[in-house]
């Protein structure tokens, strides 16, 4: 079976907060009206619904099934809930326009992620017999994988500094981002650790936060975009829950997913990678071969504002927009999930 | 109160109790009576704590292996402030620890008393809990071999 | 720990703490409670009144609910089921009815418990009027109503119009 073509043709964030008192829906009705009129389309003319959130992040059991009024199910409509990051969402809407079945889908997702205790939530993810009653954070797994990757010198310090000050500098020019400064690597250097070997700057900000994208196929994405991103190949991979099992020092389902999406097969322009971690946007970046010219998060990604369940989402719309403006013409979206980046989700769009 | 909008505190909590199946059940039944055993996989590796099936034919694994209570640091990363629930009450360190005798190593905390006392290739030794009704927990923790606190 | 089929049993519970936030739109309701009175809120684009104004939007237009609107205190009955299931945490004593009840002037009916009659008395269109605790009890919440009781006026026939509850 050929593939159907399929782009992103509009996207709409919301700018990042803290300890919003806004509900969910309250969030993102706003958001999707927004993204809606940018591409000029009604509710009904959207074939497929597709969210991301995490129950445990509202603290609403079935919170999804509240979500929907900020969409309007009236008269009923196709909608479908992943309980994990919109960008997962999309992946769905992707397989569902390519079945045929629809020609236009709109994601979206939200993450209100400053309301609970984040790095605890997280957590609650792990192998429930032999770690979550531990109770490890998930910025405490992640330190035990960067100081692995330091031992082994995959990574150093000034580099994960350097990360983190690149990030505040960008986000300086983003207004969706939370976390600016124009500090230099020494400075961030200066700083405490908090969980040794991490310092603050290398754990990603939590705020609250949402978004939405609407993919369209073929030549229903022409007429609603001028310069839709095309989707030339996506793919998921999953490691092991093992904490233990793993390679610390490099990301083989990052590595594999970048091949299938066919990031290789030419130059990016722009890569947005969803890295909660310095050390994790440097493991990423060896995993999927990105070389110097390769301009990593121009948004200054998920460090500087990591809307839980909606920064991987976050990183498409990112993308997306520097095809949209004629800044870049092919780009890397990627989003990752699971402690340690167990789960990476890498997709390649192209402007025509 | 926040501005004008209602703002309260919401525990949402849930007493689940879960049932491991034989094999963990006899590996916890293990660690409550002090005891650390673990499973060998097809291509000789040994597992603790056990793996059910093998990683790489997925047959159900059957071989025991008894192990001793001592292993090694492959990470650490050091828990300046301890949050409620967690193995220990003051600053210590999460380690992957691989128990000498197995291949793959396994998270826990290490009560390192300082960053200092603690680099990969420590050795480690459990610390067993009082009170132990069957679980990860059943090990408080592991102590640095040599007494480094 | 271990039963009597020789397997184990975990305990696990999880718990997490949250700083709950009503949103704005559902404040006015909730704050209406605290002064006796039913607060609902009317969507500007269909003008169905909601109440409770569950997360401050109408879901049938998408649109944030806009003006309060204060209904009842009298409603009535759209339809209810007599309780006979002990359950963990129940607080009231069996048989209970509990109700769909459509407050005067709302569009859509919310639950709540009907007491001071029969159970098999209980039917579809009957009026009812909420009997509230005593002030000193009151909180941000519907349970400030103790429950509805029949207000014994003639039953309402539920035509069309409680077609949105
Ligand atoms: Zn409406």
């Amino acid at each position: 079976m050929a593939l159907r073509d399929i782009a992103i043709v509009g996207t709409a964030q919301r700018p990042s907060e803290v300890n919003s008192t806004f509900t969910s829906v309250e969030i993102l009705l706003p958001v999707i009206q927004q993204l809606l009129d940018k591409v000029k389309i009604e509710r009904s003319d959207i074939g497929f619904w597709c969210h991301g959130s995490c129950d445990y992040m509202s603290g609403q059991p079935f919170s999804f099934v509240s979500a929907v009024d900020a969409i309007g199910a009236w008269p009923p409509i196709i909608e479908s809930h992943v309980e994990a990051d919109g960008a997962f969402a999309l992946y769905e809407a992707w397989v569902k326009i390519q079945t045929g079945e629809v020609d236009v889908a709109l994601v979206f997702s939200n993450g209100k992620t400053t309301s609970g205790p984040i790095d605890q939530i997280l957590s609650l993810q792990t192998d429930p017999y032999m770690v979550a009653p531990l109770k490890p954070g998930f910025d405490a797994l992640a330190a035990l994988q960067a100081r692995a990757c330091l031992e082994a010198g995959v990574v150093t310090e000034r580099q994960m500094a350097e990360v983190a000050a690149r990030s505040r500098r960008d986000a300086r020019n983003n207004a969706v981002a939370y976390t600016k400064g124009n500090e230099s690597a020494d400075d961030l250097l200066a700083m405490p650790y908090t969980l040794n070997p991490l310092r603050a700057h290398d754990c990603a900000t939590p705020v609250d936060g949402c978004n939405a994208i609407v993919l369209a196929a073929g030549d229903v994405a022409r007429r609603l975009a001028e310069r839709p991103a095309w989707i030339r190949g996506i793919d998921h991979r999953i490691d092991t829950q093992r904490l233990g099992a793993r390679s610390m020092i490099e990301s083989s389902s990052a590595a594999i997913a970048a091949q299938k999406a066919g990031v290789a097969r030419d130059r990016i322009d722009v890569a947005e990678l969803h890295a909660p971690y310095t050390h994790q946007e440097l493991l990423l970046r060896n995993a999927m071969g990105l070389s110097e010219s390769t301009h990593i998060n121009p948004s200054g990604g998920a460090l500087v504002a990591n809307p839980a369940m909606a920064a991987g989402l976050a990183r498409f719309a990112e993308a997306a927009e520097s095809i949209f403006a004629g800044s870049a013409d092919r780009v890397l979206a990627h989003c990752t999930s699971g402690p340690m980046l167990q789960q990476n989700l890498v997709c390649v769009m192209e402007g025509e | 109160m926040v501005g004008d909008v209602f703002v309260a505190p919401l525990v949402v909590a849930y007493p689940y109790k879960r049932t491991v199946g034989t094999l963990l059940s006899r590996f916890f039944t293990s660690l409550s009576e002090c005891r650390l055993e673990g499973t060998r996989g097809s291509d000789g590796r040994v597992f603790f704590p056990p793996a059910e099936f093998d990683p790489v034919t997925g047959a159900p694994l059957t071989e025991w292996v008894s192990l001793s209570d001592t292993g090694t640091v492959s990470t650490w990363a050091w828990q300046e402030t301890p949050v409620e629930g967690q193995p220990l009450g003051h600053p210590f360190a999460w380690a992957l620890i691989t128990i000498d005798g197995t291949d793959v190593p396994m998270l826990h905390a290490v009560d390192a008393g300082s960053p200092d006392n603690i680099a990969i290739g420590t050795k480690v030794k459990v610390r067993w809990a009082q009170d132990r009704p069957g679980g990860v927990t059943d090990i408080a923790c592991f102590d640095v071999v040599g007494g480094a606190s | 720990m271990s039963e009597a089929d020789g397997l184990v049993r975990l305990r696990q519970p999880i718990g997490v703490t949250y700083n709950w936030s009503a949103g704005p739109n559902a404040t006015s309701h909730l704050a209406g409670l605290m002064n006796g009175q039913f607060v609902g809120k009317r969507c500007p684009s269909c003008a169905l009144v909601y109440f409770p104004p569950r997360n401050g939007v109408c879901p049938k237009c998408a649109k944030i609910l806009a003006g309060d609107v204060e209904v009842g205190p009298k409603g009535t009955i759209t339809t209810f089921c007599i309780v006979n299931v002990p359950f963990l945490g129940q607080k009231i004593k069996l048989p209970y009815v509990a109700a769909q009840i459509l407050l005067d002037g709302a569009d859509i009916s919310m639950q709540h418990l009907i007491q001071e009659c029969e159970a098999e008395d209980v039917r579809i269109g009957m009026r009812v009027e909420p009997v509230w605790k005593d002030k000193s009890e009151w909180g941000a919440t519907l349970e400030n109503v103790q429950h509805f009781r029949p207000t014994g006026e003639p039953d309402r026939v539920m035509g069309a119009e409680s077609g949105a509850s």
